[in-house]
């Protein structure tokens, strides 16, 4: 007998769902996937559920409602592996802007009937409310390692990712350093590869979308971008993008903004 | 009086949380709202307090399906403030990143999300086992769009090339050749797609839309061009918040746009854009309309699946035109300096017109800033095509009932990151 094949469930919380069609904009592996996997909750691919408990969840977004706290426990009591995919929902992405604001204020600006509107103080990771088996790094993920870690989980082996500096991937691609030889900021030395050091190549710094790598000296290159004439405001805001709230961006950028509000 | 209720607990295939209840009295339909419940991401508001550069990177982020209209709006209406116009290859360049994006979206619309409504299957996926062949043309297409993306952008979802003024860099000559040969290739395929979708079975319906598009008197729109309407409007992007108004209902996260003055509810997207600049399109793209009996106007909303096709083989030789014709310029952007001041700009997203306002001090940090996505504006119009067009099919069985108000929502190609994952859909027949 065929042994069964493992059930896929994809979920959505807050997110622009750019991490999720990194699955459909697999265009070359799409077909091959669904072969060895059953998809059993997808809604932005299909009406089809199938019920019960998956062996591999995927989770986008972040947490912003009281409605999507528990719903996110609900999710990884039907998970056998659950695993993140992009910003949102491994550091709460750039709806945890809030996190630093008066979320009644951004409700005032945005809408005109604030009473209409239920939503957390705070956009948070789902590590911060339950037990992520991995998380995949990126805003958007690269849907090169996305295939990879599905491949792992099929294979029963470890994701082939890596946890250093996007430094290391513009060094093997042989780009010249853009802070160096143009005095361009960049959060190159601090951010988590994965992206093929997509800014530097197109001659810009990067600006920081797959979040912190592991053990970043982020005071040490807020040192160099203040000698190249960055202001307080300027530094905050470098760390303050999409991965606002992962603690060393979000460490870093509170450190300057306290520096801004002594003057 | 019979009263029945229908649920759908998950109306899928679209982009977003939302839901979906429609009142049925008497075979008529009384009421139809359309929920939006994706929750509130807050972009109008932290926008507020950064510097104008970073705009391109920040509104990327609403929507993974459309960031390049995103991208474009906003670069768009900061340059109108800053008095910068972008012109020659730079501005070429910004019409082949839309084509690429109206590639990618719109085939992945016609057939991973909307195709399997009219050939009764859950997903593309599914539809795969028994129509192999259409479902990996449809992913290589799909794919040339995406690969223009790559190569302009960096990467196919929020890339990052796009800046105020131009281009972070722009390609080489020699670098955009391979990508001709893919979309002569693509071309055909889209062709292919026109052909294939015309052979589905249509609902004969049709309403008398307000249609609202962009107009560019030299070109098929995208970036630039006045807004007008089927019934007179003919304004500037600048002239927006005069005539359009937005309101806040309790059941939707999304804002209504309306027509001020008793205008309505009006459509804008794929078949605003092919019933208003029909003459615009490709020879290509209007043959293919003729010979798929789409004829010059399109009025029949089941039917925007043919007309996405259309922009399909349009984008293709649009993008087609511009590589053919591109010259690297000596500089991938124009400098821009801030200055205080406020900005209008509308571009033509894959499923409409994406309006963005911004007001700027001095230094270039962003004081106000507004975003009104296509699937805001057609909101309203889309609950008007459930209320005028679901009554017509009352007497369908529960099931195909709620699967035609699932269709009929599809239509629409709604974005509801911009706009529904989840769409949950209530009919009471009382």
């Amino acid at each position: 007998m065929e042994a069964r094949k493992p059930r896929l469930a994809v979920w959505k919380f807050a997110s622009c769902d750019g991490c999720q069609l990194s699955l459909l904009d697999c265009e070359d592996e799409l077909l091959a996937i669904a072969g060895a996997i059953d998809i059993g909750y997808f809604p932005e691919a299909t009406r089809g559920e199938v019920k019960g408990v998956y062996d591999l969840s995927l989770v986008e977004g972040s947490v912003t409602t009281a409605h999507d706290v528990e719903r996110i426990h609900e999710v990884r009591r039907r998970s056998k592996t659950l695993i993140t995919i992009g910003a949102c929902a491994t550091s709460g992405g750039i709806q945890a802007l809030r996190n630093f604001a008066d979320v009644r204020e951004y409700i005032s600006i945005v809408y005109a009937h604030p009473e209409y509107i239920h939503t957390l103080e705070t956009s948070t990771a789902i590590s911060e409310h339950v037990p992520v088996d991995f998380e995949l790094r990126g805003c958007p993920i690269n849907k090169g390692q996305l295939v990879d870690v599905v491949s792992a989980f099929l294979a029963g082996r470890r994701p082939n990712t890596q946890a250093h500096s996007v430094c290391i991937q513009c060094k093997l691609k042989g780009n010249v350093c853009v802070m160096v030889a143009k005095a361009m900021p960049c959060l190159g030395p601090v951010t988590h590869e994965g992206c093929g050091a997509l800014c530097p190549s197109y001659d810009r710094g990067c600006y920081g979308c797959f979040g912190p790598k592991e053990t970043p000296n982020a005071p040490s290159l807020s040192g160099w971008f203040a000698g190249m004439g960055m202001d307080s405001k300027g530094l905050e805001r470098i760390y303050r993008t999409f991965n606002a709230n992962a603690e060393p961006f979000r460490k870093e950028s509170e450190r300057h903004d306290a520096q801004d509000r002594k003057g | 009086m019979t009263r029945k209720t229908v649920k759908v607990d998950v109306l899928a295939r679209v982009e977003g949380e939302g839901a979906l209840k429609v009142v049925l009295r008497d075979g008529k339909v009384e009421s139809a709202e359309f929920n939006i419940f994706e929750p509130p991401r807050f972009f109008e508001a932290f926008l507020r307090g950064r510097h104008f550069v970073e705009t391109p990177d920040i509104v990327a982020r609403i929507c993974g399906i459309c960031p390049i209209a995103y991208q474009m709006s906003g670069v768009h209406a900061l340059e109108n403030l800053l008095g910068v116009k972008v012109e020659g290859p730079l501005r070429d360049l910004r019409r082949l990143i839309y084509c690429g994006e109206w590639i990618e979206s719109h085939v992945l619309h016609i057939y991973m999300l909307h195709a399997p409504d009219f050939l009764g299957y859950d997903g593309g996926v599914q539809m795969a086992r028994d129509h192999g062949d259409a479902v990996k043309r449809g992913l290589q297409l799909k794919k040339v769009g995406n690969e223009i993306l790559q190569l302009l952008g960096g990467r196919e979802i929020h890339p990052v090339n796009v800046r105020v003024g131009g281009f972070h860099r722009a390609p080489r000559k020699r670098e955009l050749a391979p990508l001709a040969e893919k979309l002569k290739w693509a071309r055909e395929a889209a062709l292919e797609t026109a052909r294939w979708v015309a052979t589905f079975d249509f609902p004969e319906r049709e309403r008398d839309y307000t249609f609202v598009t962009l107009r560019h008197p030299d070109e098929y729109p995208f970036n630039e061009g006045r807004i007008v309407s089927n019934k007179g409007l003919d304004i500037s992007a600048a002239e927006y918040d005069a005539h359009f108004e937005e309101t806040h209902v309790a059941h939707s996260t999304a804002l209504h746009s309306h027509l001020r003055d008793g205008g309505g509810a009006y459509l804008t997207g794929p078949m605003a854009r092919y019933n208003l600049a029909f003459e615009q399109l490709s020879a290509l793209a209007k043959e293919t309309a003729r010979e798929i009996g789409l004829g010059e106007s399109c009025r029949n909303p089941y039917r925007s699946i043919m007309v996405r096709a259309v922009e399909t083989i349009y984008a293709c030789d649009e993008a087609l035109r511009v590589i053919e014709n591109y010259e690297q310029p000596d500089r991938p952007f124009v400098p821009v300096e801030p200055r205080a001041g406020v900005g209008h700009a509308a571009t033509e997203a894959p499923r409409g017109m994406l309006y963005h306002r911004y007001q700027i001090d001095d230094a270039g940090t962003i004081a106000d800033a507004q975003i009104v996505p296509p699937t805001s504006q057609n909101q309203a119009c889309l609950e008007e095509d459930l209320i005028d067009i679901i009554g017509g099919f009352s007497d369908l069985p529960h099931k195909e009932l709620q699967y035609r108000c699932e269709q009929t929502v599809r239509n629409y190609d709604p974005c509801i990151s911009c706009a529904t994952h989840f769409l949950k859909l209530e009919i009471d027949r009382g």
